[in-house]
Formats: C-alpha cells, structure tokens, sequence
C-alpha cells in the first residue's frame, strides 16, 4: 500500500539553512548537505529545500547546493524559492533535484506549468499554493501570504492540475506558524476534487496534527519544519504513532 | 567495472550517478553506441514521456541498439517502461524486450502514484538480500501489469508489476537510486551480478 510521506521542509539563504534549526549532535546545523542527511537517516520520506535569498548569485549558489545535496543523500527531494524559467528547471534537474516547486511564478505566468510538464514530466513539477481566508473565501496569495491574489484556493488547484503540475503543496496562511494544527475541511475538499497528490503544510504542533491531516484532511503527505528542526516530534515516533492510528507509513 | 548510463536525454541521471559512486563504482554516461556495447552493465533510465523518450530514442539509433545488447541492462522508470512492447501514454510503441504492455493507472486513484510502496514475490538475484515487503519510492502514471516476465509486484488498487526480467534484461518501476539503503542494495547486487 502506498504509505503517507513525512516532508521536513528546510529554508535555505545563500546556501545555508536558516532560522529553526537546533541539532545539538550536528557539528555544522547551517550546513542544508550534513541536516539532509540526519533527515535521510532517521526516518524522513522526501525533503524540501525552499530557497529565500534575494542576492544575484543565487541562482548558482541553489545549483551548487543541489549537486552535494544530490551526492549526499539516498531519498529524494524537491526545490523552491524563485524559480521562474525552464532554464532554472534544467540545471537545478540536472544537478539532482528530483522536483522543483512553483509559486509565484506560476500565479504570473500560469503557462510556465505547461512548459515545464512537458519539458521534464508531471512528476517532477510541484505548485505551491499559499492561501488563506478572506470573509470566509480562499484566497491564494503571494509573497509568503502578504500579497492577495484574486485566484479562489480551489478554483487555481484545478487549473495548475489541468495545466500539468504532478502535485500541490498547499500552505494554509492561517494556520502556519500557529501549531494548532493543519487546514484540514481545506485539505480535505482539494484532496477529493483533486486527482494529483496534495502535501498539507502550515500548522503542525503536534503528532495529534499530523493523524488528523491524513484521516480528516485526506492529505498524501505533511510537511513540516520548527517541529522537527527544533525536535519538538521526531519522525520515528510520529510514525510509530500514525501505524498505531492505521495510518500506512514506511518504517 | 566498466557501467555505462544510456545518455539520450532522460531527466535526473545525476543521482543515478551519485548512488553508484556512494557504492564505490563509477559509471559514464553515454549515447555512443561502441561505449554501451563494451560495457559490462548498461542502464537505461528515463524520467518523462514514453511517446518523446522514444522519439530521442529513434533519433540516435539506440531503440535498435539496446534489444539487441548481450550484458546485463537494467531500465529504471520509463527506461522500464520503453523495454515492453508499447505504452498507453502517447499511444507509443516499445522496444518490445518485455512481452507486457504498460498501461494508465486508473482515473480512482491519485495519479501519478507519488511515494513509498512495498514490493512483494521477490523472484530476482536483484533482490538478493531484501525483505518481502521492502519500501522503494515510486512517482509514475502507467504501469506494466502482472505477466510471466513479473519478479516483483507493487499494489496500487490492484497488483502489478514493479519489476521485470528477460533473459539479461531487468527492469524496475522504482527508483532503486531514490530508496534508501534498500534500493542502493539492489543497485549494488545488479552492478554485481
């Protein structure tokens, strides 16, 4: 049976891994290639390293974070943060990413999906989604939640399904950073209109979240990232507990 | 060891190329047809669409080449995929090595199946040393149904076939790269075999 994934989310800036992270037995806990590992080792299904520099070297310093990424861990991972272009796709493909993830770019440039799913495939083309609730209407927005955008939640999910995105992560900007839980009657409808997979992210605090988005939330994968960077829940217990729950999960 | 990569285009083959590193071998990538007739294992990986794999295929001669090969070759993905005899996605013919034709997950069903499934009726000297049962990660929309040619099967609303064998000819659904230790295992026992 196909299990539900566990995704640690990793923010990275120039190269480095950002804010959230307290690893007492790492020797470097910026360094995103030896945090991968720890990751790949204890029991983390796929990871997500969502870049947030602003410099003009980013572009490169993302694809040579990529490759020693890409030689340094067994299990596969996905790549944000300010991709805009096929060309941006390729060399961060070609250096090892196993996905990219989309944003805004694709919110401007919705053909951008198009382009790259039949360039490199569905599955390796991810598009987030930030949303949250205005005057109870989901409203997807830009520029991590500060941006409103006049696209409904739903309405956009369908689209980028239609124009070839293999799989959604769906932030909820009302629940994320709250660790109250996860945006579950949300989920829950994209999951069921919806045929791709769907990654919930935005609002985990406890294990009690994580059953709940997989039971109520019908989601195929959570993501998280204080919860695990600062070893609040570890993915061994989380998963212990999720197959207590009958929820599949790879042990 | 001399393990050649069929190059003809086909997405992430840098990992594919790390896993065999981190087990101590080197492998080439290559679209030349004198390189992968000398090597002494050949892989064939593929990520994307049947019907343009085989178009770059055809366009190098290689979709002659490879049925032909004596070592052992091992198709990852869609490189499985491209060695039965033809594919639903895109209506596209294959290289007709396993008599098995791939098919289209059903519409009830997440598609692409993106994730970690077991793999079950190990039947392969690939699978020396793995668990009934073992994890391997799978992202794909079509799959080759149960057939004689069946050495492990996956269960995704239904049996199928998550690895193939003929002969010299292996072939696997998963990404034995992207698995953990358990799929750089069955890498290792392929580039050992």
């Amino acid at each position: 049976m196909l299990t539900k994934r566990i995704i640690p989310c990793l923010d990275i800036k120039n190269g480095r891994t950002v804010k959230g992270v307290n690893f007492v037995n790492l020797r470097d806990a910026g360094d995103p290639v030896e945090l991968a590992k720890l990751y790949s080792e204890t029991g983390a299904d796929e990871l997500v390293f969502l870049d947030i520099s602003a410099t003009e070297e980013r572009r490169k310093t993302l694809a040579n974070m990529v490759l020693q990424v890409a030689e340094a861990i067994n299990i596969p991972f996905t790549v944000g943060g300010g991709i805009s272009s096929v060309e941006d796709v390729a060399i961060l493909l070609k250096n090892g990413a196993d996905k990219v993830s989309i944003n805004s770019s694709a919110v401007k440039n919705p053909q951008l999906i198009n382009d790259l799913a039949a360039k490199f495939g569905s599955q390796c083309i991810v598009v987030a989604i930030d949303a949250k609730q205005i005057d109870g209407e989901w409203v997807v927005h830009l520029v991590g939640g500060k941006q409103p955008t006049t696209l409904n939640l739903f309405d956009w999910a369908l689209e980028v399904q239609k124009r070839g995105a293999g799989e959604i992560l769906f932030t909820s900007m009302d629940n994320d950073g709250t660790k109250d839980g996860f945006a579950n009657e949300a989920l829950k409808k994209l999951s069921e209109t919806l045929s791709i997979p769907i990654i919930a992210s935005g609002g985990a605090g406890t294990i009690n979240h994580f059953t709940d988005t997989f039971k109520l939330g019908k989601a195929d994968a959570a993501l998280a990232a204080s919860v695990f960077h600062f070893k609040e829940i570890e993915i061994s217990e989380l998963k212990k507990e999720l197959q207590t729950q009958g929820i599949p999960v790879r042990i | 060891m001399n393990i050649v990569i069929i190059d003809y285009g086909a997405g992430n083959i840098k990992s594919l190329q790390f896993a065999i590193e981190r087990l101590g071998f080197n492998a080439a990538l290559s679209s030349n047809e004198e390189e992968i007739k000398t090597a002494d294992k050949v892989i064939f990986p593929g990520v994307g669409h049947a019907d343009s794999a085989m178009k770059m295929l055809k366009e190098t001669g290689l979709d002659k080449l490879i049925p032909t090969l004596k070592q052992p070759v091992l198709g990852i993905c869609l490189g499985m995929q491209l060695l039965c005899n033809s594919s639903e996605e895109g209506n596209t013919k294959g290289l007709g090595v396993f008599d098995v034709d791939v098919k289209r997950f059903s519409n009830t069903l997440k598609v692409p199946q993106m994730g970690w499934n077991t793999i079950s009726n190990l039947q392969s000297d690939l699978f020396k040393g793995i668990s009934e049962n073992e994890f391997m990660y799978l992202v794909h929309s079509y799959y080759a149904p149960i057939c004689d040619e069946t050495v492990a099967m996956t269960d995704y609303d239904g049996d199928y076939s998550s690895a193939l064998q003929k002969d010299n000819f292996y072939g696997v659904q998963f990404h034995p790269e992207k698995s953990s230790a358990a799929g750089e295992k069955i890498l290792k026992n392929f580039l050992t075999i």
